[in-house]
C-alpha cells in the first residue's frame, strides 16, 4: 500500500512501486489531464507537481510520491493557474494542444519562483517542454502576460 | 469537446424527415438506408436544418465539424464559415466532431479526411451555404410569427429582427417553427466586404479545454472496462513471427491476454506499466524478412546508381541536350534528403470495443471513412452496427492518415480476439521506429546559365520511393507512371527555365513511407530553392533580384517576394556574423517566402535569429490561425533542417526517442513574423505550405557565412564551418 495526496485528496493505493506516477495518474486514479509523450523524461508533457516540485512523472516511480502530495492540471492552484490559462487564450497558444498541460504546469512553477521572468528565464525554464506544433513564441509571449496578470 | 458525436444519428434521420426540406436529402443522404426506429430523446428541442448545424432552444448553436482539430483549427474555421452566414452570436456556439457518414466526406477526395491543407478552402463554399441556408428558414419562420414578408426582417447576431416593428426573436425561440420551414433551394451569400466573423482574427474555441486538461485525445478515452495493449511489431519492416512464448510475459501481475494479431504480438494488461513489462517479457523469434540487412550507406549508393538510369519524364521543356553546348558556367550537384518521422506529441494509439452486434471506435484520426470500412472487413459486422468516433488529435502531420489503417486495423484485432474494449497504446519508440516516414530521396541535377546569367537548362534526376503506387490512391496521384508527390514542388517548378528535365525513378519499396507535412515539397523545395541561389551566385546576381527576374509571369509568386524583402529589409546591413538567405514556394494554393537570419554562434553550431514570412493564401478566414500555422511550419521545417534524420543498420531503424530524433527546443526558437498577402485570388491552404521553404531560407544564409553549399540534410557539423 502507498499513500498518496493527489489534488488534495488522499489515496491508498494498492499498485506495483515501480509503476510510474503517470500511470497510477492515468491508469488508476484516471486522472487525464496529464500526458504520455516519451516515456523518458525527455519532452515534458506528464509534467506534474511532487511537494511543488516540478517533475517529469513518466519516470518517476509512485513509489518516490509515498507520503507525499501530487499536483496535476486538473488541480493546479487558482493563483497560479489562471493567470496562465487567460494568458493562454489570449494569445491563441495551443495547437494540436497535447503538449499543453505539461507547458502550463512548467509555466507555473517558473512564475511562482521567478515572477517576472526574462526571454532568457523562460528559455531557460521551459526547454524541457517540447512542442511538436511549435508554439514556442506564443507560450514566451503569454508568459510574460500571465506575469502581468499576477500582479 | 464534453462528450464526443454527442448528436444523435436517430434523432437527426428523425428531425431530419420532420423538417421534410429538399435540403436535408440533399445534404444527408443516410449512408445505409434503414429503418427509422422511434427516437428515445430527452434533449430540448431543436432546430437542425442540415448536417453541420443545430440550433437547440437553450441558444447554443453546435456546429458539427467534419474535419478533424489536429492544431490547425479546424474546430474554430469550420465553424467560422457557417456562423458568418447564419449571423449566429458567436459567443453561443459550440463545436462537435461529425459522426462517419458520406454527407460529410471531403468534397476533394471522396471520403471523410483532414489533410492536405484543405479543412477551409474545401468547406469554404459548401459550410456558408450551410449557414446561409438555416439563416433563411429562421427568417422564414419568424416572418410567419409577424405575419410579415421575410424581406421585412433582417438577422443580427444570433436573432431575427423586424425591420418595420423593431420586435425581434432570438433564433432559439424559432427552433420550433423554423423545423417545419421547407429548405430553400438557393440562398444568397453575404458579400465578403460586410462579413463579421471571417476575416477576424476570431480566439480559438478549443483552447479552454486543452489547457485544462478536460480535452479528450485518444489516449484519455474511457470505456468501462477498457484494458491496455502494446503491440510487439517486427523489429525489421516486413518481418513476421515465426514463434513466441508468453510465458514470462503472463507472469507479470496484471497482464490478461498474449494474442497473436496481423502486425505482431499483442500484450494486453489492465494498464499501460503492467502492458510495457509484459511486452518486455516476450520472447520471440522473428523471420525478419527481405529488409534485414537494410543499412542506410548502402541505400544511399543503390539511390546513386538509380540516379543514373533514365527514369521516366516527370516535365520537359526545350531540349536540354541541344541547349548545354551554349552554356557559359555550369553547376552539378548531388542532394541527399532522409527519411522523417512526423513524431506527433501524441503517440498513436486506437480505442475499439469489439462485441457480437457492434463495434465502436475511438481514435485522433484524419481517415475517418477508410478506419470505418476496415473496422467493417474485420468484424464482419454490418455497417450500421459500426461507429467510430473522432476524438481530438494530438497531432497529426499526415501520420494520422494511413492508407493501409494498421493503428485503427490493430486495436479490432485484439478486441476481437479478447472479446473487450481495449486502447492500444503506442509508446515514442514505437513511434520513431514504426515507419511510414517522408520518402529518402536522391537528387541529381546539372544546370547552366547563359552569358546573361539567367539559366539556360536546368536537368534533375530524383530517386525515392512511392507511398502511392499499389494502393488505392495511386489513380489518383499517378500519372503517366509519375507520382505526382515524388516530384512536386520540382517538376512544376515555377522558375522560368527555357530547357527543363526533371525525371524520376521510383525506388525499391519495403520501408513504409507516407505524406508528411507538406509531403513531396519538403525535399523537392529544397533542392530548388536551395540550387536557383547557387545559380544566382554563380551568375553574381543578387538572389532576390534572381528568382524575381525568373517569375515574370507569376504574380502571386513575386508579390510575395517583394513584400517578404521589404518587411526583411533584404539588402539592408546587418550586425557582423549574421546573414539573410531567402527562399519562395508555392504548394497547397498557397504561396509562402520566408527570409532567414542565421549566425554562426561558434564553428559546428548555428542560431536561426529570426524568420521573416509571407503567405499569400487568396481569402482570409482566421488571421490568427494563419500566423500560428506559418509559424508551427517555421519549427516543423526548422526541426527537420536542423536533426530530422531516419537511419537504418542491419534492418532495423537507429533512432528511438526524442533524445536521438530530436525536435526543436524553446531555446533554439528564432522570432518568426509573419505577414499574409491582401488577397482576392483563389483561396489556398496553411497548414502545410510554410514547411517547403525553411530549410533552404536558413541553409541560403548560411552559404553566405561558409561558403559552403549544404546539399544533405539534416546539416552536418561540418556544414557549419567557414571554408578556408
Amino acid at each position: 500500500m502507498i499513500n498518496i495526496k493527489v489534488n488534495g485528496k488522499a489515496y491508498q493505493l494498492a499498485v506495483d512501486p515501480s509503476t510510474p506516477i503517470l500511470w497510477v495518474l492515468r491508469d488508476t486514479l484516471g486522472l487525464m489531464g496529464t500526458k504520455f509523450g516519451c516515456g523518458v523524461a525527455q519532452c515534458g508533457a506528464c509534467t506534474v507537481h511532487l511537494d511543488g516540485e516540478g517533475i517529469r512523472s513518466c519516470i518517476s516511480p509512485v513509489s518516490r510520491a509515498a507520503g507525499k502530495e501530487i499536483t496535476t492540471i486538473e488541480g493546479l492552484d487558482v493563483k497560479l493557474g489562471k493567470p496562465l490559462e487567460q494568458a493562454w487564450i489570449q494569445e491563441d497558444v495551443p495547437q494540436c494542444g497535447y503538449c499543453q498541460s505539461g507547458q502550463i504546469m512548467a509555466a507555473a512553477i517558473l512564475l511562482r519562483d521567478n515572477p517576472n521572468p526574462t526571454d532568457q528565464d523562460i528559455d531557460d525554464g521551459m526547454s524541457g517542454n517540447l512542442c511538436r506544433c511549435g508554439t514556442y513564441q506564443r507560450i514566451r509571449k503569454a508568459i510574460h502576460v500571465a506575469a502581468k496578470l499576477r500582479t | 469537446m464534453k462528450e464526443i458525436n454527442h448528436i444523435n444519428r436517430r434523432q437527426f434521420i428523425k428531425t431530419g424527415s420532420a423538417v421534410g426540406g429538399g435540403l436535408l436529402l440533399s445534404f444527408y443522404l443516410p449512408a445505409f438506408g434503414k429503418a427509422i426506429k422511434t427516437a428515445v430523446n430527452n434533449a430540448p428541442a431543436s432546430f437542425i436544418p442540415n448536417a453541420f448545424i443545430r440550433i437547440g432552444a437553450d441558444d447554443i448553436i453546435t456546429i458539427i465539424c467534419n474535419h478533424s482539430e489536429m492544431g490547425q483549427g479546424a474546430y474554430t474555421s469550420v465553424p467560422m464559415m457557417v456562423a458568418e452566414e447564419l449571423d449566429a452570436d458567436w459567443s453561443k456556439i459550440r463545436f462537435e466532431s461529425a459522426p462517419v457518414d458520406p454527407v460529410y466526406n471531403h468534397l476533394g477526395f471522396g471520403m471523410q479526411a483532414t489533410g492536405g491543407s484543405s479543412s477551409t478552402l474545401s468547406e469554404y463554399d459548401r459550410l456558408r451555404n450551410a449557414g446561409a441556408t438555416a439563416r433563411a428558414m429562421l427568417i422564414a419562420a419568424a416572418a410567419q410569427t409577424w405575419k410579415v414578408d421575410p424581406s421585412a426582417c433582417k438577422t443580427e447576431n444570433g436573432k431575427v429582427i423586424n425591420k418595420v416593428s423593431g420586435k425581434s426573436l432570438l433564433y432559439s425561440e424559432l427552433v420550433e417553427k423554423a423545423s417545419l420551414i421547407n429548405a430553400p433551394k438557393l440562398v444568397q451569400l453575404k458579400d465578403p466586404k460586410d462579413f463579421n466573423i471571417i476575416g477576424k482574427p476570431i480566439k480559438r474555441l478549443d483552447t479552454p479545454e486543452k489547457i485544462n486538461g478536460t480535452g479528450i485525445f485518444g489516449l484519455d478515452v474511457k470505456v468501462a472496462g477498457l484494458l491496455t495493449a502494446l503491440i510487439a511489431r517486427p523489429p525489421v519492416f516486413g518481418g513476421k513471427v515465426k514463434s513466441f512464448n508468453a510465458d514470462k510475459a503472463k507472469a507479470i501481475p496484471g497482464v490478461k491476454h498474449v494474442v497473436e494479431i496481423e502486425r505482431g504480438i499483442a500484450v494486453v494488461a489492465d494498464g499501460f506499466w503492467p502492458a510495457k513489462l509484459g511486452r518486455e517479457a516476450l520472447e520471440i523469434v522473428w523471420d525478419e524478412g527481405a529488409l534485414k540487412d537494410l543499412d542506410s550507406i548502402t541505400q544511399r549508393k543503390q539511390y546513386a546508381a538509380l540516379a543514373k538510369e533514365p527514369g521516366v519524364s516527370a516535365r520537359k521543356e526545350g531540349d536540354v541536350a541541344a541547349s548545354m553546348a551554349g552554356a557559359v558556367k555550369k553547376i552539378d550537384a548531388t542532394y541527399e534528403l532522409p527519411y522523417l518521422a512526423h513524431a506527433p506529441m501524441e503517440p498513436l494509439n486506437c480505442v475499439a470495443d469489439v462485441k457480437v452486434d457492434s463495434c465502436e471506435i475511438w481514435v485522433g484520426t484524419q481517415f475517418q471513412t477508410m478506419e470505418f470500412m476496415n473496422a467493417v472487413q474485420i468484424t464482419g459486422l454490418k455497417p450500421e452496427q459500426v461507429k467510430v468516433h473522432t476524438t481530438l488529435l494530438g497531432g497529426g502531420f499526415g501520420r494520422r492518415g494511413v492508407l493501409d489503417c494498421h493503428f485503427v486495423r490493430e486495436a479490432v484485432q485484439v478486441s476481437k480476439a479478447i472479446n473487450a474494449p481495449v486502447k492500444v497504446i503506442w509508446t515514442r519508440e514505437d513511434d520513431i521506429q514504426g515507419g511510414y516516414y517522408r520518402p529518402a530521396a536522391h537528387h541529381v541535377i546539372n544546370a547552366g546559365i547563359d552569358a546573361s546569367g539567367m539559366p539556360l537548362f536546368w536537368q534533375q534526376q530524383i530517386v525515392c520511393q512511392s507511398f502511392a503506387v499499389g494502393t488505392v490512391m495511386e489513380a489518383m496521384m499517378v500519372k503517366d507512371g509519375v507520382d505526382s508527390t515524388a516530384v512536386e514542388g520540382a517538376a512544376d517548378m515555377a522558375y522560368n527555365v527555357p530547357n527543363l528535365k526533371v525525371n524520376w525513378n521510383m525506388a525499391p519499396g519495403g520501408v513504409p513511407t507516407l505524406w508528411w507535412r507538406s509531403v513531396g515539397h519538403s525535399g523537392n523545395a529544397f533542392v530548388t530553392e536551395t540550387f536557383i541561389d547557387a545559380l544566382a551566385h554563380a551568375a553574381g546576381k543578387d538572389p532576390y533580384q534572381y528568382r524575381l527576374a525568373l517569375l515574370e509571369k507569376h504574380l502571386r509568386h513575386k508579390r510575395v517576394l517583394v513584400m517578404a524583402a521589404e518587411k526583411s529589409n533584404w539588402g539592408k546591413p546587418l550586425p557582423a556574423g549574421r546573414a539573410r538567405g531567402i527562399a519562395i514556394h508555392e504548394s497547397f494554393g498557397s504561396y509562402v517566402a520566408h527570409v532567414a537570419e542565421v549566425s554562426i554562434p561558434k564553428p559546428g553550431t548555428i542560431k536561426v535569429h529570426k524568420v521573416v514570412s509571407v503567405i499569400d493564401c487568396g481569402p482570409v478566414v482566421n488571421p490568427e490561425t494563419i500566423r500560428a500555422q506559418i509559424e508551427g511550419c517555421v519549427v516543423f521545417g526548422l526541426t527537420a533542417a536542423l536533426y530530422g534524420e531516419i537511419s537504418f543498420e542491419k534492418g532495423r531503424v537507429k533512432q528511438r526517442n526524442f533524445y536521438d530524433y530530436k525536435i526543436l527546443r524553446m531555446n533554439e526558437m528564432p522570432q518568426v513574423e509573419v505577414h499574409i498577402v491582401p488577397s482576392t485570388e483563389k483561396m489556398g491552404g496553411v497548414g502545410e505550405p510554410g514547411v517547403p521553404p525553411v530549410a533552404p531560407a536558413v541553409a541560403n544564409a548560411l552559404f553566405l557565412l561558409t561558403g559552403r553549399r549544404i546539399r544533405k540534410l539534416p546539416f552536418a557539423k561540418e556544414d557549419l564551418v567557414k571554408k578556408v
